[in-house]
């Protein structure tokens, strides 16, 4: 598809130092990555401008970047214990963050030109680890205000803007953002009917957590194109 | 005077009409709505954070109780996305199988929308009669998969296994005779094509069916023709997708305009509506059962006509037969390797979509070369079509509610996830 190819050369060509990077990825996949401050005019501009006319918002997306690239188990030397069903969850979270100032969250914004028949992917890290915010896009697609919402109730991405940023998904009253990599998977509390108190309580969970299948990272190729996939994403 | 203020109601989230679990705060000014803030999340099963603690093969499973009213059509997404990043090629024969039962998919999940709109609205007929034609999709989907619903079928590099070449039949019982087993069968004497092929002969009759019952009916009309009219401009601002977006008249197919697997070969019509009423995206939804149907046509005859593979022969991502297990010790390995560790991506990010019967459903997958996603976003159609209720009834009436969230096409599975 060389209208993708098209694409990236316009985006660069329009947008410049706009723009923290603008590739196309081994998979035709158009990724821009825009700085928080710029990105209320990039994203406006997008919309409008002839050459580009993404007129459909089609997903928000927050992702948390913490734990990227660690892996569960280390598989370069040959050992002769197995893997810890019991294993504690990757530990090394706070080495993680300290190498990665401003890196920790990012939304991440699917565009749709659906007069010109175009897609792309818009990414935009949050400055802040501690308290991640980015602008919202509310003003200019207004079908982004649900994703935004859901961005916010799971990861704690704050958006600037937003005319009603309350949770959405999880339940009333909830502590904490339930997608975040360092918020374990069975949860903090658990809730059951007391038959004593007459009422729905909440406690601390009661299961232990435990891996199943360990997290590996195979650095052996595989598979054909490995190396062309690589270049596709050098967000780590 | 008596001070006027206006009346907050609450629906759901335990309704018939709410197609779940769905909690509507209706401010009202008499019976206006003046405002509509729907509560979601009741069946937040956190399905992504779940795909994130396991290889990717485990989560199909997953994709098929998001929507499950159209549970084939998540599971091709998201097996879509791992393909892409992996670069495999589907095998021919998978993909026009894909694409049939996307197309099966579809009309099931129509013929739901259908049943239960109507029934929402007021017509209780054309329930059963939808329901009587998902049984013959779903015994279908039942003879290829082994399961009625949640069939787990396509697989990365194609699917599951190969269409059968005898349907399952009805036994006679304690509470079925001889005379109704046959009557039964009588459409399950050759292979599941066979079967398919004699579904697709008469479902044109059906929808005409339907038609004589609901079209020209002045109920029907009545609660449905302008009401929620969505304009084009409006309908993009939102983030409309699918049915939704052709029925405000704007010609947006993913099947045409980014086709996947097989779709540029197929002959199929995409119908828009001119009003974008809730009457129009009805009229929509009832030719895209016909097209539907037409692609399945199309299908079949090609699929009677070419046999083949259907999963990729590479065993880094597709299990070896059970038959080659017993004698090869390197299958044995591969199967032992999938079954427990999974396989893993390359680094990279991909997002799919597909046109999905309620709209455009995609799986935005992030790896950082592991067996199991690092995140998976799912692009829920009805997540996005819900969250424009507020929109789509300000100034209707009560009862008009109802109609919205019938035309919207939600389904708590996915806009929950």
């Amino acid at each position: 598809m060389s209208n993708v190819e098209q694409l990236t050369d316009l985006i660069r060509a329009r947008f410049g130092d706009d723009l923290t990077s603008c590739e196309l990825s081994s998979i035709d996949q158009v990724i821009i990555e825009i700085p928080v401050d710029k990105m209320l005019s990039v994203f406006e501009a997008l919309r409008d401008e002839p050459a580009f006319r993404f007129d459909t918002l089609i997903d928000v997306c927050g992702v948390d970047y913490l734990a990227y690239g660690v892996a569960e188990w280390q598989t370069d030397d040959s050992v002769n214990t197995g893997f810890s069903r019991g294993v504690e969850r990757i530990t090394n979270m706070a080495d993680e963050l300290q190498a990665r100032p401003g890196r920790r969250f990012a939304s991440v914004y699917q565009l749709l030109s659906t007069e010109l028949n175009y897609r792309a992917i818009a990414r935009v890290y949050a400055q802040d680890n501690d308290f991640p915010t980015v602008q919202s896009v509310t003003g200019i697609w207004k079908g982004a205000n649900w994703f935004e919402r859901e961005s916010f109730d799971l990861f704690g991405i704050v958006y600037e803007g937003h005319p009603d940023l309350r949770r959405i998904l999880t339940d009333y009253g909830f502590i904490g953002h339930p997608f975040r990599k360092d918020f374990p998977l069975s949860g903090q509390v658990e809730m059951r009917y007391d038959a004593e108190q007459k009422r729905v309580i909440y406690e601390p969970v009661s299961i232990e957590p435990r891996v199943l299948v360990p997290r590996v990272i195979r650095e052996d190729s595989r598979y054909s194109g490995d190396d062309d996939a690589k270049e596709a994403s050098n967000d780590a | 005077m008596p001070e006027l203020r206006n009346l907050t109601l609450n629906f759901g989230p335990q309704h018939p009409a709410a197609h779940g679990v769905l909690r509507l705060i209706l401010e009202m000014d008499g019976e206006v709505i003046q405002r509509a803030d729907p509560h979601i999340g009741l069946l937040h099963r956190a399905t992504e954070k779940l795909a994130e603690s396991k290889p990717y093969n485990q989560s199909i499973g997953y994709m098929d109780r998001l929507d499950y009213m159209s549970m084939m059509c998540n599971e091709h997404c998201y097996v879509m996305a791992i393909e892409k990043l992996l670069g495999v090629t589907v095998p021919e024969r998978a993909q026009y199988i894909r694409v049939m039962y996307d197309e099966i998919t579809r009309i099931l999940n129509h013929l739901l929308w259908l049943g239960t709109h109507a029934l929402d609205v007021g017509a209780m007929t054309i329930f059963l009669y939808a329901f009587r034609e998902r049984e013959t999709l779903i015994d279908a989907y039942e003879a290829v998969s082994g399961s009625r619903m949640h069939a787990t079928y396509y697989r990365p590099g194609g699917v599951y296994r190969d269409l059968p070449d005898f349907m399952p039949q009805y036994q006679t019982g304690k509470f079925r005779t001889e005379k109704e087993a046959s009557r039964l069968n009588e459409n399950r004497q050759g292979s599941l094509l066979d079967y398919l092929e004699d579904f697709t002969d008469h479902f044109p009759g059906y929808v005409d069916e339907y038609e004589t019952l609901l079209t020209d009916n002045r109920i029907w009309k009545q609660r449905l023709v302008d009401i929620a009219i969505v304009s084009p401009d409006e309908a993009k601002q939102l983030g409309f997708t699918g049915p939704m977006l052709r029925g405000s008249g704007i010609e947006w197919d993913l099947r045409k305009k980014q086709p996947y697997e097989v779709y540029e070969r197929m002959d199929f019509d995409i119908p828009i509506g001119v009003n974008g009423d809730c009457y129009d995206r009805y009229l929509v939804r009832m030719e895209e059962m016909r097209q539907s149907n037409r692609i399945i046509r199309q299908c079949i005859e090609w699929l009677r006509e070419n046999p083949g593979p259907v999963i990729a022969e590479s065993h880094k991502f597709a299990p070896p037969k059970r038959a080659d297990m017993k004698g090869d010790m390197e299958a044995l390995i591969h199967h032992f390797k999938l079954f427990t560790e999974g396989f893993c991506l390359p680094e990279g990010e991909v997002y799919t979509g597909i046109e999905h019967p309620k709209g455009e459903f995609g799986i935005y997958l992030v790896s950082d070369g592991a067996n199991k996603p690092y995140r998976v976003k799912i692009r829920a159609p009805g997540f996005a079509h819900l969250s424009t209720m507020n929109d789509m009834v300000k100034g209707h009436m009560l009862a008009d509610v109802v109609t919205v969230i019938g035309t919207q096409d939600i389904v708590f599975g996915d806009v929950d996830r």
